[in-house]
């Protein structure tokens, strides 16, 4: 029988699908999640609020509670309020970096400056997120002035799929860029939730339900 | 609007026309600015009349509807783009002119960093508050900067980063003004979408602007102080 969730994880809807398959492929029912949704990135000054209510909604039902998100543009805002509630979040700026590592992350910034990525989750929303997001679909015209000082897209897989990667090459020739392909599995992301996993304490439950709320 | 009657610019009086490139501008209409720049022309208008009053004006109110969500990114870079069509008609027209300049700005994206959006944008509300833009682009070392305020004799440099990865770099080059006994003859403003005020304060930076009529509005007024400073001190000095 699964046991109840005691640690609750506050993440950005870009990682729920990578999060779910986490916890079901190790069997971390312990960790419970619940979702901002990702299309805050594009108003990151909502992203800190959106976080805190959900600190604010889950204080005394978990055990403890982390939170699974960049910096991803707030300006530092994020762990200011973080720092506040006493509330510790994965380390990185993007989920780019944890999921390739910081020291891999930073050699591919290093060579490229110029480099846009993709995830698993930002290929399969390419189209409603970058392409409808940035009003490409409206006024093509624009794509210069976004990506005109880009030169690389680097495709950074968390799965092995044909079709995603199929995608990821489309979605580089659609914005004109040099297409790169990189396994990177979950990376940092597995090690903080198997962290999270280990560190769950040994107390009886609460008496409730799974909470899986995905925003 | 799409019910409307077509609009003819050139039958609109002066104030109606004025209205109608806040409108435009607002729709990013590129081609309609232009024609509306050329009609206040051929009545006389200043160039630097038109540039205040249509197009800065405009783009002011395009800048408080992004702050307050309702426009977004695309057509922030179309009103933009609009502007800057009604910028090329006029920048000659400015130069031969007696427009008020208010200093000279060196503007650039730091080290390590690509992204030119927000700093073009400042650059050109800069340009359109009567500063003269030396817009150095992107993936800027230090020497770089160095170069362009003492080639252009700048009185602000600006400094833009959209990474948290960069941002830091940012301290390098002021330290380095430091370093080199300059730092007091600059102003140093800074921006970006990951930066906030503490950030400019830790850097040392003279001002962190959020966007770009807070950049414009922050510029002038650490102009006036600098030139008020300098006559204090000259004044001082004389007597």
């Amino acid at each position: 029988m699964a046991s109840t969730p005691t640690t609750l994880l506050i993440a950005c809807g870009a990682l729920a699908q990578e999060i779910t398959a986490l916890i079901r492929a190790n069997g971390w029912n312990h960790l419970a999640i619940t979702c901002v949704p990702a299309q805050f990135h594009n108003r990151p000054e909502k992203i800190p609020p959106a976080v805190r209510d959900k600190i604010h909604a889950a204080r005394g039902k978990y055990d403890k509670i982390l939170v699974v998100y960049g910096d991803c543009g707030s300006g530092g805002q994020l762990d200011d309020m973080l720092s506040r509630e006493g509330i510790e979040r994965i380390a990185g700026p993007h989920c780019y970096q944890f999921y390739a590592g910081q020291a891999d992350f930073e050699a591919m910034m290093d060579a490229e400056p110029g480099t846009f990525f993709l995830t698993d989750y930002l290929v399969r929303h390419f189209n409603l997120l970058i392409i409808q997001g940035l009003g490409l679909d409206r006024h093509p015209q624009l794509r210069d002035e976004y990506f005109g000082n880009y030169s690389k897209l680097i495709y950074l897989a968390q799965t092995q799929n044909d079709e995603l990667v199929a995608q990821a090459r489309a979605a580089a020739d659609q914005l004109g860029l040099v297409y790169e392909y990189r396994y990177t599995g979950y990376g940092e992301l597995e090690r903080f939730m198997a962290d999270a996993q280990k560190a769950k304490k040994e107390k009886p439950s609460h008496g409730k339900t799974d909470h899986r709320l995905l925003a | 609007m799409t019910d409307e009657e077509e609009i003819i610019l050139d039958q609109l009086n002066d104030e109606d026309l004025v209205q109608q490139i806040h409108e435009d501008l607002y729709d990013g209409l590129a081609e309609e600015i232009e024609e509306g720049v050329n009609i206040l022309l051929g009545r006389g208008w200043e160039p630097y009349n038109v540039l205040t009053e249509a197009l800065v004006a405009g783009m002011k109110i395009v800048g408080i509807d992004f702050r307050d969500g309702i426009l977004f990114v695309p057509e922030v870079l179309l009103a933009a783009n609009s502007m800057k069509a009604g910028m090329f008609i006029l920048r000659p027209l400015l130069a031969a002119t007696n427009a008020p300049k208010m200093g000279t700005v060196v503007i650039g994206t730091v080290k390590g960093d690509i992204h030119d959006i927000g700093k073009n944008l400042v650059a050109m509300m800069m340009e359109g508050a009567g500063f003269d833009v030396v817009n150095i682009g992107i993936n800027n070392a230090v020497e770089n900067y160095m170069t362009a305020i003492e080639e252009h004799e700048a009185d602000i440099l600006g400094m833009s980063a959209l990474l948290t990865t960069t941002m830091p770099y940012m301290k390098v080059v002021i330290d380095t003004l430091i370093e080199r006994g300059m730092r007091s003859d600059y102003i140093v403003m800074v921006g970006g979408a990951p930066l906030n005020e503490a950030f400019g304060d830790s850097v040392g930076a003279d001002a962190y602007c959020r966007d770009a009529a807070v950049a414009v509005d922050t510029a002038k007024e650490l102009m006036a102080k600098r030139q008020g400073s300098l006559a204090a001190t000259q004044a001082a000095g004389g007597a």
